[in-house]
């Protein structure tokens, strides 16, 4: 798959399909959560390289949705490290994650349902707000100035999914296929370095989800944005992404391209049962 | 023009003024409620509050005095100094501020994500905590606010109206004090208005009302959220404290004001801040429009339940108030 490799730990990187996929730079190790007895995830290792789109599947009740809530910051695990950008990250509150380039859209989408779609927009990109309150409150100099550049960004990513038609619409009125969409809007609004989505698709007709396939690729090949997705529809798992982790029952069954992880003896019987004789 | 019709322009400009005062103490309510979902009881309470610490500071009071002469001995009351009444309001903010912090630290954090109904029972514990603190840290006498607001009728009112009447007219009544109540208000509330509506952290408060998770997802602490909700409550409730205070003197009878607020809202909707002036408004005219013209037919005092029965005809055709966001459900 890769044409033209250098070795990625001294910098370089690979060229796929003349998109850069470059070093680690999110490094999960020995992941264990625990809720009281239930292990939700038990020693799961693997990391995500800066540019790809890394998937994360499994049956339901795998753990998928719990690991990217520890990568997010939602759940802190009781064992085992995260590493971004090479530096050990200690445990952090969800908001301080999202100040360090992580946004992410959920499975039950949460959107701003009282809010217009562009004023949730905006509000991805608080993050990027640096003018302190005072300066909010009086509206002045550089809070206008702020303002105005943070529009800007949000206008272009709305024209860039294709719902300028409903920029004034409040959240709540939208139907479930464009509120996807705008939840991730709301996260491209932050820049993020990393994106997480869980489950993109889930509940989608054929034709939103060749939609929200190519926007997923369009980020990632526009914007360089490094993505991590959950996905049930194995369909658009293998086109999508460019390596998978498969987890079961909180453990890692299979990583690898996705043609590596189709072959994989554990990962076929984890989805199609194993006959017991 | 006859007279009666004349007095009842009266009563309608004094019940606007009454009005604005209720509006005051329902604009915190909406604050809170706006941001976290969180109907606080205490928010009469906290004006009240306010108020007590701020004739406190000015008149140089020391608090807990009453408890410390108790437990040493002494008989001390005042540090024997007077403290301007700026310097005095801005210590004030600060106790609020502090009072704000301590809220959210100790009681609303530990209660994140519980039904609606056990943060409400949580304020109401709030506001007889607060109570009796204020008790204990200032003492229970009536006190006078003085800030150097001007008070009493406005003597330039009734001369230039004086004409529009019979040689009985004597002019408006006005009393300047109302008249700087609302002038205060509408600065109070327009300004409320274009934070929430179009700064950093205006949007951020409204994110946190509307999704928590969602919230934290953009990156918004919702403990300094909450902080900072408590902190503008907290200074809604030191002005109307102030306004209160300079009328009718700082009492403890100014928390059952809070119980006024109650059908304003109803009225104005609970998550609109223009709502909670504009239901102010209505409710003090309606009021004393009522008294001054049903009143005298039903033997009087209908000012202790109009507003409440005002507010039940609304709950039954109107529930989510004048200007309160309609209820979309997609099913």
């Amino acid at each position: 798959m890769s044409d033209n490799s250098q070795d990625i730990s001294q910098g370089g990187y690979t060229t796929v399909d003349g998109r850069k996929i470059g070093g680690v730079m999110m490094e999960m190790k020995n992941i264990t959560l625990r809720f009281g007895g239930v292990v939700a995830i038990s020693d799961i290792s693997f990391n995500i390289h800066e540019g790809e789109i890394r998937a994360i599947i499994g049956p339901n009740g795998a753990g998928k949705s719990s690991m990217l809530n520890v990568i997010s910051g939602f759940y802190n695990p009781q064992e085992g490290e995260v590493w971004f950008h090479g530096a050990k990250r200690p445990n952090m509150r969800p908001y301080q994650v999202a100040e360090q380039g992580i946004a992410r859209t959920f499975q039950n989408i949460a959107l701003f349902e009282g809010m217009s779609v562009l004023d949730n927009v905006m509000t991805g990109r608080l993050t990027k707000m640096k003018s302190g309150m005072f300066a909010q409150a009086l509206w002045k100099g550089k809070a206008e100035q702020e303002e105005f550049e943070n529009r800007e960004v949000v206008e272009k990513i709305i024209d860039f999914l294709e719902i300028q038609a409903i920029r004034k619409t409040p959240v709540a009125r939208l139907p479930y296929g464009l509120k996807k969409r705008v939840e991730l809007a709301r996260a491209l609004a932050a820049e993020p370095k990393l994106l997480l989505l869980d489950e993109p698709m889930a509940g989608m007709n054929v034709e939103e989800k060749e939609d929200m396939s190519r926007f997923i690729l369009d980020v990632n090949d526009e914007f360089g944005t490094t993505i991590a997705l959950i996905e049930h529809d194995m369909g658009v798992v293998m086109d999508l992404s460019d390596r998978v982790v498969v987890m079961d029952y909180g453990r890692k069954i299979g990583d690898g391209t996705p043609a590596e992880v189709l072959a994989n003896q554990d990962v076929i019987d984890a989805y199609l049962g194993v006959s017991h004789d | 023009m006859s007279d009666t019709f004349l007095y009842g322009i009266e009563v309608v400009m004094n019940g606007l003024m009454a009005g604005v005062l209720y509006a005051l103490v329902a604009l915190g309510f909406v604050l809170i409620y706006k941001a976290s979902g969180i109907f606080n009881y205490a928010q009469g309470v906290m004006a009240l509050f306010a108020a007590l610490t701020l004739v406190g500071i000015m008149e140089g009071q020391v608090p807990f005095s009453h408890l410390i002469n108790a437990i040493f001995g002494t008989n001390i009351h005042h540090f024997g100094w007077e403290v301007p009444a700026i310097l005095a309001i801005f210590l004030t903010m600060g106790v609020m501020v502090l009072f704000a912090y301590l809220v959210q630290r100790f009681v609303f954090r530990h209660l994140v994500g519980q039904e609606p109904i056990i943060l409400f029972m949580a304020t109401i514990g709030l506001a007889y905590f607060l109570e009796g603190f204020g008790d204990l840290m200032w003492g229970s006498e009536i006190k006078k606010l003085d800030i150097g607001l001007v008070q009493g009728a406005s003597v330039w009112f009734e001369d230039l109206t004086s004409g529009l009447g019979g040689d009985g007219f004597y002019g408006f009544y006005i009393d300047v004090l109302d008249v700087t109540a609302a002038v205060v208000a509408v600065i109070l509330v327009v300004s409320l208005t274009l934070f929430s509506q179009y700064s950093k952290q205006g949007r951020a408060m409204r994110a946190v009302a509307d999704d928590h998770q969602a919230a934290l997802s953009v990156g918004i602490s919702l403990n300094f959220i909450w902080i900072l909700v408590w902190s503008i409550a907290g200074f809604v409730a030191l002005v109307a404290g102030i306004m209160w205070g300079a009328k009718s003197g700082v009492q403890f009878s100014l928390s059952l004001i809070a119980l006024k607020a109650l059908p304003v809202l109803m009225l104005g909707g609970f998550t609109s801040i223009p709502g909670a002036i504009v239901g102010g408004l209505i409710i003090g005219v309606g009021e004393k429009l009522f008294e001054f013209m049903i009143g005298p037919m039903i033997g009087g005092a209908t000012e202790a339940w109009f507003a409440y029965v005002l507010a039940l005809v609304f709950l039954v055709f109107r529930p989510q108030g004048l200007f309160g966001d309609k209820i979309i459900e997609r099913v």
